[in-house]
């Protein structure tokens, strides 16, 4: 493992992935990559969660290459330096921020949409100019073993190397030191994560998750926010870090929601969901138990069918659901929605507000004040208003948790940023050395006032104003030195 | 657990760790959460009136700071001017302008499926900010991240060193009179308390001090998963060409060096230079000490002091590293060290081995700019880096080839004034940064927020399962990169 760092250390040493022109070579071949390759990636991930060939494509693989080719069109402006407003003092100075890769980046990625969700960030490293070690999790193992065979065919093999392995071999790893490390995954290894990172002082972002609260208002079109819950709970069976978690609502509104969420699962899925090409399975037998033990005790409004053997777990809605119970204190994962009545939407801020800060938060109503309301009354990683999971898509917003649901954000340039360290420059000549007198010592009031003026004031236009300002700067070190002297 | 009750309603889970221990932090930290909670902080014009505040602190006690900086570090009032009063209301003043528009929701570029959609970045405050400040700049460091943190709509809480005693007597006992106290508390303690302390939950921790420390901090951040800022330090090299003008130079180098006594996290750390350059540049720096600090520096108002008897004695046995050519007195009495240079420096002695944090200037050798370019790669990534040359293409090659947190070319860390530039390290000297906008966003959370229209579901139709073959083409059109990126 630490021969394996060394190596990619060793080839960002060389340099080699800094020129735009190397980030842009690579970028393109994990672009031809995700074409060429398109039937073996979505064979894998459809073998990792049971999901169809579209899904696949429409869930992960246009996410990618979105990103590809966003980041191959803003590459050129993102690297760029980006100057700096000066003051008096460094008026005649260059001062500018220039972003620079961070070194050695290791990704950890999650087993839910195993391609995405490690080659978007995958994606963000390689522009800003990175060297990566990719460790896929194992748990979609598929999906692992082809990216392990894949992209030492279409990248650098020295500065992009895949690890695999289980916990062993993840521990093993984050022993050693990066410069940045992304994971995806739940609470617990996320601080496990930061532990690690804390010995070498590496900076972190961390994808969590936690219960995203989805509250429906009574003032707003039902059908429509039950069939967008119904696609945003069960896609991918339910396990999506983002999936709307549990539903509030007032108490009236229960029955309803039921039979509108039932519509939706039968317009999507048929009859027999089992038999839909498009309804997922879950991943692994563990978290089939788990999610089985949820509903121990609770009242099943529809729903509820599973089988082991296929790991099939049917759409499935709780009502009346004690917050207290186990449903409600973890995240799901799975095709199960609680609902837990709540009087009014004062009292869904405050059932979210007593707990953990979510990944994201969903609140359906026409009455846009309420949203606003409920906006700034709670606190989440993201948001999204009248539908599920869309902020996800927007390259422009920043997708990442706070509090126990994450820190830090990727996606678009907000990944180039979050790869980069944004390092400010000052630049100087050494002539004028006249004008630095005033700075020097043997200290006076006089120089006390003149530091104030050249401090406290900002200037950003007129070049005319700027030459007379010099020439006043330069007049006054003259006048103060000869006055000293 | 994630659908836990979350500490605030609840019992601060810190206390819980030690029970029948008397925690000090435990009520103070309750009562925050409690003001945070209720809203208080969230309106720009509590936010104004707390940076309004600290404006009148800054101006009312101006005497009071002044003799409190003397006190700790030999501060003459021009040196707390410059480095420390004059940045403090710089900060304030910049943010007291920019609140308004800072607090604004930043818009987002939307895709095709978006369209008639609201897409924003809304800027909302952490919840309880810990800032744990150093004692060399110790009022600066304490409000210049206190100036984010209430800006962005936090509540505080302050532990100044216990290093800078005077000061953070101040800052106890006059600075809470200025804020909001159920918002803003100054907590005080060593290492012990300290260490007590991050064992509570916060929602943001901003730490300056050294690598060793932040290590501690960022580890006792991850139990909670924390989010921190961390500014460190480490030594900053800086490389002198041989094309330049020595004494220029000098001057501008010996004067970085030797402010505060050696005692700043971006002050010139050693010397890289050849053996022809160092023959001009040692009397060069001679000439700019005694014209700065005339021939007995220990009698010029202007030269600081060690702040305390440990670091006295950790930067006199440095005196013994290499050869000394220029200072090299000290005086435990007065916990004086000269303004000191040194040659023949190995770089397995301890002068080259830990931040120096002193008035003491070592020189190493180096042929060329690839060596030294080289050397500096082969150590931990600086908070700042120096060049000195007449040639831009060397000061440019310099700062291609290495990295640091700043980067400053023919000049000290005069970037440290600039608002419009963050402020930060990278690798050991640290992550995050702040300074203007980049404490206003370091201390708040960007919350992505996407208010869907509520009617057209018909175009959402194809969103929905099942997919013919036509929709299967038409999503994978419209979710595709040329929709993404439009407009």
């Amino acid at each position: 493992m630490e021969r394996e760092v060394q190596r990619v250390r060793a080839a960002f040493g060389s340099g080699r992935s800094r020129p735009l022109t190397f980030r842009r070579r690579q970028l393109e071949a994990l672009r031809v990559m995700v074409q060429e390759r398109e039937k073996d990636i979505l064979a894998a991930i459809g073998a990792d969660l049971s999901k169809s060939e579209f899904n696949a494509y429409s869930q992960e693989v246009i996410t990618v290459l979105g990103e590809i080719d966003l980041m191959l069109e803003k590459l050129p402006e993102w690297a760029a330096a980006k100057p700096a407003q000066r003051n008096l003092l460094t008026m005649l100075d260059e001062a500018y921020i220039q972003p620079e890769p961070l070194g050695v980046v290791l990704i950890i990625g999650a087993w839910n949409y195993p391609f995405a969700l490690i080659i978007q960030p995958l994606i963000g490293a390689i522009a800003a100019g990175n060297a990566v070690i990719i460790k896929p999790s194992e748990v979609s193992e598929n999906t692992a073993k082809l990216l392990a065979k894949l992209l030492p065919q279409y990248l650098d093999q020295d500065l992009y190397a895949v690890v695999t392995g289980g916990v062993e071999e993840t521990t093993e790893l984050l022993k050693q030191r990066f410069d940045h490390i992304l994971y995806t995954g739940n609470t617990t290894v996320g601080k496990i994560v930061m532990q690690a990172a804390a010995k070498h002082l590496t900076p972190v972002t961390l994808e969590l998750g936690g219960k995203s609260p989805c509250y429906v208002d009574r003032d707003c079109d039902l059908d429509v926010a039950c069939r967008r819950i119904a696609w945003g709970k069960f896609m991918n069976c339910g396990q999506t870090c983002i999936a709307p978690d549990y539903v509030l609502c007032e108490p009236s509104l229960q029955d309803l929601i039921v039979q509108k969420v039932q519509e939706a699962v039968k317009g999507f899925y048929g009859e027999n969901v089992k038999e839909s090409p498009d309804y997922e399975r879950i991943v692994n037998l563990r978290h089939f138990k788990r999610i089985q033990s949820l509903l121990e005790g609770q009242k099943i409004a529809f729903g509820g069918e599973m089988d082991e053997a296929t790991r099939y777990i049917a759409p499935t809605i709780l009502t009346d659901v004690d917050p207290g119970t186990k449903v409600m204190q973890e995240e799901i994962f799975g095709p199960i929605l609680p609902i837990v009545p709540v009087k009014n939407a004062d009292e869904a801020i405050q059932f979210i507000n007593e707990r953990e800060k979510p990944l994201a938060f969903y609140v359906f109503s026409h009455n846009s004040k309420l949203i606003k309301r409920m906006i700034d009354g709670t606190s989440s990683g993201g948001v999204t208003g009248n539908d599920v999971i869309m902020h996800f898509t927007l390259s422009s917003l920043p997708f990442g948790g706070v509090g126990s649901s994450g820190m830090g954000a990727y996606h678009g340039k907000h990944s180039f940023d979050t790869f980069s360290h944004q390092r400010p420059c000052l630049l100087k000549t050494l002539k004028r050395e006249g004008m630095n007198q005033l700075r020097y010592p043997p200290n006076s009031q006089s120089k006390v006032d003149w530091a104030k003026f050249f401090m406290l004031k900002r200037f950003n236009k007129e070049r005319l104003c700027l030459l007379l300002l010099t020439l006043l700067g330069v007049l006054a070190a003259v006048l103060i030195k000869a006055g000293y002297y | 657990m994630s659908g836990t009750k979350r500490p605030g309603s609840a019992k601060d889970p810190g206390s819980e760790s030690t029970p029948g221990r008397m925690d000090p932090f435990a009520d103070t930290l309750q009562r925050l959460r409690e003001a945070f909670v209720s809203g208080r902080t969230r309106p720009a014009k509590f936010r104004a009136a707390q940076l309004k505040g600290l404006s009148l602190f800054l101006q009312e006690n101006k005497q009071l700071l002044q003799e409190a900086l003397a006190q700790d570090l030999y501060k003459t009032a021009f040196h707390s001017e410059v480095s420390e009063l004059i940045l403090c209301q710089n900060q304030v003043d910049f943010a007291l302008r920019n609140l308004h528009t800072w607090m604004k929701d930043e818009p987002g570029a939307k895709n095709l499926m978006t369209q008639l959609d609201s897409v924003f970045i809304r800027k909302e405050p952490f919840g309880l900010v810990l800032i744990l400040s150093p004692w060399n700049y110790p009022l600066n460091l304490s409000l210049g991240p206190l100036v984010g943190a209430l800006a962005a709509g936090n509540c505080v809480v302050l532990k100044p060193s216990e290093i800078s005693k005077s000061t953070m007597k101040v800052l106890a006992e006059v600075l809470p009179r200025y804020l909001d106290q159920s918002c803003f508390a100054v907590v005080l303690g060593g290492p012990e308390e300290t260490g007590r302390l991050l064992e509570h939950k916060f929602d943001y921790i901003f730490f300056t001090g050294s690598p060793r420390v932040g290590k501690i901090v960022m580890a006792a951040a991850a139990k909670h998963l924390t989010p921190v800022t961390l500014e460190l330090g480490g030594k900053n090299p800086c490389y002198v060409d041989d094309n330049c003008d020595p004494q220029t130079v000098a001057n501008r180098v010996a004067f970085f060096r030797c402010f505060n006594a050696g005692q700043t996290c971006v002050a010139p750390d050693y010397v890289l230079c050849s053996p022809e350059m160092q023959a001009q540049l040692v009397p060069a720096l001679q000439s700019a000490i005694t014209r700065f600090y005339g021939n007995d520096p220990q009698r010029s108002p202007d030269l600081g002091r060690i702040i305390s008897q440990k670091h006295f004695q950790r930067l006199r046995g440095l005196l013994s590293c290499g050869r000394v050519v220029i200072g090299g007195q000290s005086d435990e009495s007065d916990l004086y060290i000269a303004p000191t240079v040194l040659v023949d420096v190995k770089e397995a002695e301890p002068v080259m081995q830990e931040e120096i944090f002193g008035p003491i200037l070592p020189i190493v050798n180096v042929r060329s700019l690839d060596q030294a370019i080289d050397f500096i790669n082969r150590r931990e990534k600086p908070l700042a880096l120096y060049a000195f040359s007449n040639s831009s293409q060397a000061v440019k090659q310099m700062l291609d080839r290495t990295s640091s947190g700043n980067f400053a070319g023919n000049q000290g860390f005069t970037f440290l004034t600039l608002t419009s530039l963050p402020f930060g390290g990278v690798g050991q000297s640290g992550m995050g940064r702040y300074h203007g906008k980049f404490s206003f966003d370091t201390f708040s959370h960007h919350r992505a927020c996407l208010l869907s229209h509520p009617g057209l579901e018909m175009l959402n139709n194809i969103r929905y399962p099942p997919y013919s073959d036509f929709e299967q083409k038409l999503i994978t059109w419209a979710l595709g990169s040329h929709s993404c990126t439009l407009l």
